[in-house]
C-alpha cells in the first residue's frame, strides 16, 4: 500500500527530502526483492522514463526552500519529486500560525488539495495521507493545520498521521509556544496519531553519539529522517504471514493509538553511532533490547545517560497517587509501545521485558498494549537496529514547557493583537489551552 | 522574492535615503560579479531597458543588468536636496516620475507638512507610490525615512505613513525617524516631533529611532580612532566613506550609519542566509503589544569600521558591544533596562554555534519581562557588509526608549507652557489645539506603558529570582 507524503514549510520540506533520501538508498543498496518493491510502492511511483518520482507533494509559501529540495533531489540520481507537485508562494506566513490558518491556507485552498488528490490517484492503494511539518514558525505550522484539516473532510476515512517537529526549548522564533499551542490541539481533533520529534532531543543525539562537532539543520534532519524511516520500512507484523505490503499507518495507527485522548508518539532507535565507529561495533539482540527498555521506562531518549536505578513499579498504585507528583517521579508510564526490530537474526530476539504489565497503564492489558514488527533485512548500514515507538509519558513535560510559556504569555496578552488581525480570538486561544490541559490531564493520569 | 518601496520624506529622509541607494548599489555591485540582475537586486532595483526611455521595463530575473531604477519615491517641499540628487552620481537610479518637490518648504512647522502640503499633494503622493507598486510582484514593506524636528519629514512624512495604511493595509510599514539633539537650532522641534509621534506610535509597524546626538558621539570616538597612529581609515569602509556620493557633505557621515542601520535590516531580504528573517517577521517577533513598536537599533563593529589598524574583532566581542551603551543609535542603555523582545541579525562568516553561545553568554546580564524569558529572535544572512567579515545589527524593544520620549515631552511641555509660536500652527487649515493635546496624552501614555513594564519586572524581581508562573487552567477530572 501506499503512502501521500504531505512537506509543509521550511522545515517539512528539508525533513522530508531527508526522508525520501534514506528509505530510496536504503531499499535500494543491494537489499531483498520483497523488500524493496514494498517499500518502493509505499513511497514512489515509477515515471514512463522509468525514474523513481516520490509519492509527495512540496507546499511553503516561499519558494526557496522548495527549489532547494527538489534539486537536491534530482541531484541523488536515486530519485526525484514530481515536477508538477510542489505549491509554492512569494511572501512566507511571517512566523504567525494564524496568517497561515487563516489566510494563505484558505486562499489556496483547491490549488494544495488538486496536488494532493493527483497523488492519492497515482496510489493502487492508498494507505493514509502523513504530513510533515514544525510547528514553531508560520507555515508549517498554521497552513499544515489547515491542510490537515481538509484532508480529514476529503478523505474520512484514510489515515493521517502527522510527523511533527518541536523546536529547541530556547527558539528561534519568539512566538514558537503559541503557534505550538495552536497547532497541537487543533491536531488533536483532527489526526489519527501525531509522530513528534523535539529538536533539543536530536541535537544531543548528532552531539553525543554521532560525535558532530559543528551540528547544522541538515544534521538534526537527518536523524530524524533516519528515525522516521525506521518505522515506515516494510516489516513484518505478527499476522502478516511473511508478507511485506500491509498497510503502516493503519497498523500504527491501530497498535498505539487505541485512545482518542493519547495521539502523541515517541520514537526513539537504537544503536546510533558514528559512522567511523560503526566499522568497530558489535551488537547483540539482548545487548540492545536491554538498552532500549531502559530508555523507554526511564524517559532517556538516547542511548546514553540511562538511568539504570529505575524500576518499573511492583504493582499499580492508585493513579491520582502519582499524578500528583508527576514532575517528581522518572518512572515513564506507557499506554502503548511498538518495537520494531530489523536486521541480522531477527528472528531469534526476545522482547519479553517490553511485556510486563507493570509497564502499562491499568485498563488495558499488556498482550493489547504491546506489538512488534520485525524484518531480517538489515537497516541503513546497521547489522541490527531496534525502533521503539512509544505512546508514554516522554512528552508530557515537554508539552507541559510549551503550554506553561504560552500561557504565561497570554496571561498579559502579549502578541495577541498580532494573531486577532488575522481572525484568530482570544476564546479561540482559551479553546486552545484547555484542550491541551486535558490532553495533559490525560497522560498525567496513565502513571 | 518579495520587493520593497523606500519612501524618502524631506531634507533628512531623502539625504539618508541617497546614501542608502549608494551603499546598496556598492553592496551588490560586490557581490554580484556578473551584472546578472537577480532576486537579490530585484529587491530594491528595477531593471529597466535602455533603449526605450525608462518605460520599458525588463524585471526578468536572470537577464543582464541593463539600468537600474531604485524601488523608491522622493518627497520633499523644497528643491535644494532632491535637485542635488538628481543631478549627481545617482541620477540614473530615479525617474522624474518618482520625485516629488515643491519650492516654498515647510518652514519647520509640522501643520504645513502634514495639512496644508497633505492635502494639497495627497493624490500625487499616492499615484507615485501605487505606480511603484505596479512595479512590484510581490510587495512585502515600505521603509519610509523622514526626522522628526522639521516641518517636511515630519509632518509630510506622517501624513505619507497614514496614506501608506490607507492604500496598502496589508503591506508592512518600517519607519526610520532621526530624533532631533537636545540643543536643536529648530526652536519648534518639539512641537513637530510630539505631533509626529502620535501618528508612529498609530500608524507604523515597527519605528527605529535614531538620535542626532548618539551619531554625532558615534562619529566623535570613531575619528578618535582613526587619528590614532597606524594605517588609518579603511577606504572601502562604508560607514564612513562616501565616495560615489559625490563630495562629503556636512551631514554624510551620520546618514551612512543610517544608511548602513537599512541595508542590515534588509540583508535577509536581500540575501541568502542559513537562517533567514523575513521583513514581516520583525514586528511578528518584536512587537508585543501595537503600541509598543519602537526598536532601539545597534551596530557593530564601529570602531573597527574606521580602523584597520585595530585588528577585527572576535564575533564574542561584537555581541558583547551590540548590547554596550556606546553602539546604540539612540542615547540609551539597554542593558539597565527591560527588554519585551530583541533581535539579533548577523551577517558574514558567523555560524548558528555563535549565535547560541553568546545569546547564552549574555542573557544572564540582560533583564527580560517575565512573560518572555527567552525573547530573542535570531537570524543569519550568508553575505557580509563590504570590506567586512561579520557584522550584527541587534534590534532591541526595550524600555529604555522611554529616556527620549520623556525628554522630548519635557521640552515640549516647557514650550507649549509658553504657548510660543502657536499661532503658526493654529493657522494652517486643519490644524486645532486639540491636536496638540491628544498628542501629548498619545505620548504619555505610551511612556506610562513603558513605565508599568518596568514597574511590574521590578515588583516581582524584588520578591523571587524568577517570577512565579500564572496559574493554569485546572480540568476537572
Amino acid at each position: 500500500m501506499s503512502i501521500v507524503t504531505v512537506q509543509l514549510g521550511q522545515c517539512g520540506n528539508q525533513v522530508g527530502q531527508e526522508l525520501f533520501d534514506v528509505i530510496c538508498k536504503d531499499a535500494h543498496d543491494g537489499q531483498k526483492k520483497g523488500y524493496n518493491d514494498a517499500s518502493t510502492e509505499r513511497f514512489f511511483h515509477e515515471t514512463t522514463t522509468g525514474d523513481l518520482s516520490s509519492r509527495a507533494v512540496l507546499i511553503d509559501m516561499e519558494p526557496k526552500v522548495i527549489n532547494h529540495s527538489m534539486s537536491k533531489a534530482a541531484k541523488s540520481g536515486r530519485w526525484r519529486y514530481g515536477e508538477k507537485s510542489h505549491f509554492s508562494q512569494k511572501q512566507g506566513s511571517g512566523n504567525n500560525w494564524a496568517n497561515g490558518f487563516c489566510v494563505h491556507g484558505p486562499r489556496h485552498r483547491e490549488a494544495m488539495e488538486d496536488l494532493v488528490r493527483r497523488e492519492v490517484e497515482r496510489c493502487d492503494r492508498l494507505a493514509g495521507v502523513m504530513t510533515m511539518m514544525s510547528v514553531a514558525g508560520g507555515t508549517g505550522s498554521g497552513v499544515g493545520t489547515y491542510v490537515t484539516q481538509c484532508l480529514r473532510e476529503v478523505y474520512p476515512n484514510s489515515f493521517i498521521l502527522n510527523h511533527l517537529t518541536w523546536p529547541y526549548d530556547s527558539g528561534e522564533v519568539i512566538v514558537q509556544n503559541y503557534n505550538s499551542v495552536l497547532t497541537l490541539s487543533h491536531l488533536y481533533g483532527l489526526s489519527d496519531a501525531i509522530l513528534v520529534h523535539e529538536n533539543d532531543t536530536v541535537h544531543r543525539i548528532c552531539a553525543q553519539l554521532l560525535n558532530i562537532k559543528h551540528i547544522s539543520f541538515g544534521d538534526v534532519n537527518r536523524v530524524i529522517a533516519h528515525q522516521l524511516a525506521s518505522v515506515l520500512q516494510p516489516a513484518l507484523t505478527t499476522d502478516s504471514y511473511g508478507v511485506y505490503s500491509r498497510n503502516p499507518l493503519g497498523e500504527l495507527v491501530s497498535s498505539l493509538a487505541c485512545h482518542p485522548e493519547y495521539k502523541l508518539l515517541s520514537v526513539c532507535s537504537i544503536p546510533q553511532v558514528a559512522s567511523s565507529s560503526m566499522a568497530y561495533s558489535v551488537f547483540s539482540w539482548p545487548g540492545l533490547l536491554k538498552h532500549l527498555r531502559q530508555m523507554l521506562i526511564s524517559n532517556t531518549k538516547m542511548e546514553e545517560g540511562i538511568d539504570w536505578q529505575v524500576r518499573a513499579p511492583p504493582a499499580h498504585c492508585g493513579g491520582a497517587e502519582s499524578a500528583r507528583s508527576f514532575r517528581t517521579t522518572v518512572f515513564n508510564t506507557s499506554l502503548a509501545n511498538l518495537l520494531i526490530l530489523r536486521g541480522k537474526d531477527v528472528f531469534s530476539a526476545e522482547a519479553d521485558g517490553f511485556q510486563e504489565a507493570a509497564l502499562y497503564t491499568s485498563w488495558l492489558p499488556s498482550r493489547e498494549a504491546f506489538s512488534m514488527w520485525k524484518s531480517p533485512v538489515s537497516f541503513n548500514q546497521y547489522e541490527k537496529s531496534a525502533t521503539l515507538v512509544s505512546n508514554s509519558q516522554t512528552l508530557l513535560k515537554p508539552l507541559d514547557n510549551m503550554v506553561r510559556k504560552a500561557w504565561n504569555m497570554f496571561a498579559s496578552r502579549a502578541y495577541i493583537h498580532q494573531y486577532t488581525k488575522f481572525g484568530i480570538a482570544e476564546e479561540d486561544f482559551l479553546d486552545s489551552f484547555t484542550s491541551l490541559e486535558q490532553v495533559l490531564s490525560s497522560y498525567i493520569q496513565l502513571g | 522574492m518579495t520587493q520593497s518601496i523606500v519612501v524618502q520624506v524631506g531634507q533628512c529622509g531623502n539625504q539618508v535615503g541617497c546614501r542608502f541607494w549608494d551603499l546598496a548599489l556598492r553592496e551588490h555591485a560586490h557581490v554580484n560579479k556578473k551584472g546578472v540582475y537577480d532576486e537579490a537586486l530585484g529587491s530594491f532595483f528595477r531593471n529597466v531597458d535602455s533603449r526605450s526611455s525608462g518605460a520599458g521595463s525588463c524585471d526578468t530575473m536572470g537577464g543582464r543588468i541593463q539600468r537600474l531604477k531604485a524601488r523608491a519615491v522622493l518627497v520633499d517641499m523644497e528643491e535644494g536636496v532632491v535637485n542635488q540628487i538628481v543631478q549627481g552620481p545617482l541620477r540614473d537610479l530615479f525617474d522624474t516620475t518618482q520625485l516629488l518637490t515643491d519650492v516654498s518648504g515647510s518652514g519647520n512647522n509640522w501643520a504645513v507638512g502634514h495639512m496644508t502640503y497633505g492635502s494639497a499633494y495627497r493624490e500625487q503622493i499616492v499615484e507615485k507610490v501605487r505606480r511603484a507598486a505596479e512595479h512590484c510582484d510581490c510587495l512585502q514593506c515600505f521603509f519610509l525615512i523622514h526626522s522628526m524636528g522639521g516641518g517636511t519629514g515630519s509632518g509630510l512624512g506622517t501624513r505619507v505613513l497614514g496614506l501608506l495604511e490607507e492604500e496598502f493595509p496589508e503591506v508592512c510599514r518600517i519607519v526610520t525617524s532621526v530624533y532631533p539633539s537636545e540643543e536643536d537650532d529648530v526652536i519648534t522641534s518639539p512641537y513637530n516631533s510630539v505631533l509626529a509621534m502620535r501618528e508612529l506610535t498609530e500608524h507604523a509597524d515597527c519605528v527605529l529611532p535614531v538620535e542626532n546626538q548618539s551619531l554625532v558621539e558615534i562619529l566623535t570616538r570613531v575619528r578618535l580612532m582613526s587619528r590614532a597612529p597606524g594605517p588609518g581609515v579603511k577606504t572601502d569602509s562604508t560607514l564612513i566613506s562616501s565616495q560615489g556620493g559625490g563630495p562629503e557633505k556636512p551631514f554624510d557621515s551620520m546618514n551612512n550609519i543610517i544608511a548602513n542601520l537599512l541595508l542590515n535590516i534588509t540583508s535577509s531580504a536581500r540575501f541568502e542566509g542559513s537562517l533567514n528573517m523575513d521583513l514581516n517577521e520583525i514586528s511578528m517577533n518584536l512587537v508585543p503589544f501595537p503600541r509598543l513598536h519602537y526598536l532601539v537599533p545597534s551596530l557593530s563593529p564601529l570602531h573597527s569600521l574606521a580602523d584597520c589598524s585595530i585588528t577585527p574583532k572576535r564575533p564574542d566581542q561584537m555581541f558583547s558591544d551590540a548590547f554596550s551603551k556606546d553602539h546604540q543609535l539612540i542615547r540609551a542603555d539597554p542593558k539597565n533596562s527591560l527588554y519585551l523582545a530583541c533581535a539579533l541579525m548577523g551577517r558574514g562568516d558567523l555560524l548558528l554555534s555563535d549565535l547560541r553561545r553568546n545569546i547564552h553568554r549574555l542573557r544572564s546580564s540582560l533583564s527580560f519581562v517575565s512573560w518572555n524569558p527567552e525573547g530573542w529572535k535570531t537570524s543569519l544572512c550568508s553575505v557580509a557588509p563590504v570590506g567586512h567579515a561579520h557584522s550584527l545589527l541587534a534590534l532591541a524593544n526595550n524600555t529604555c526608549v522611554k529616556g527620549t520620549f520623556t525628554a522630548l515631552r519635557d521640552r515640549y511641555t516647557r514650550l507649549y507652557r509658553k504657548k510660543a509660536h502657536l499661532h503658526h500652527y493654529l493657522q494652517e487649515e486643519g490644524m486645532e489645539l486639540s491636536l496638540f493635546s491628544q498628542a501629548a496624552e498619545s505620548l504619555s501614555s505610551l511612556i506610562e506603558e513603558y513605565d508599568q513594564l518596568d514597574r511590574s519586572s521590578s515588583s516581582s524581581s524584588s520578591s523571587s529570582s524568577s517570577s512565579p508562573d500564572a496559574p493554569r487552567l485546572q480540568i476537572a477530572t
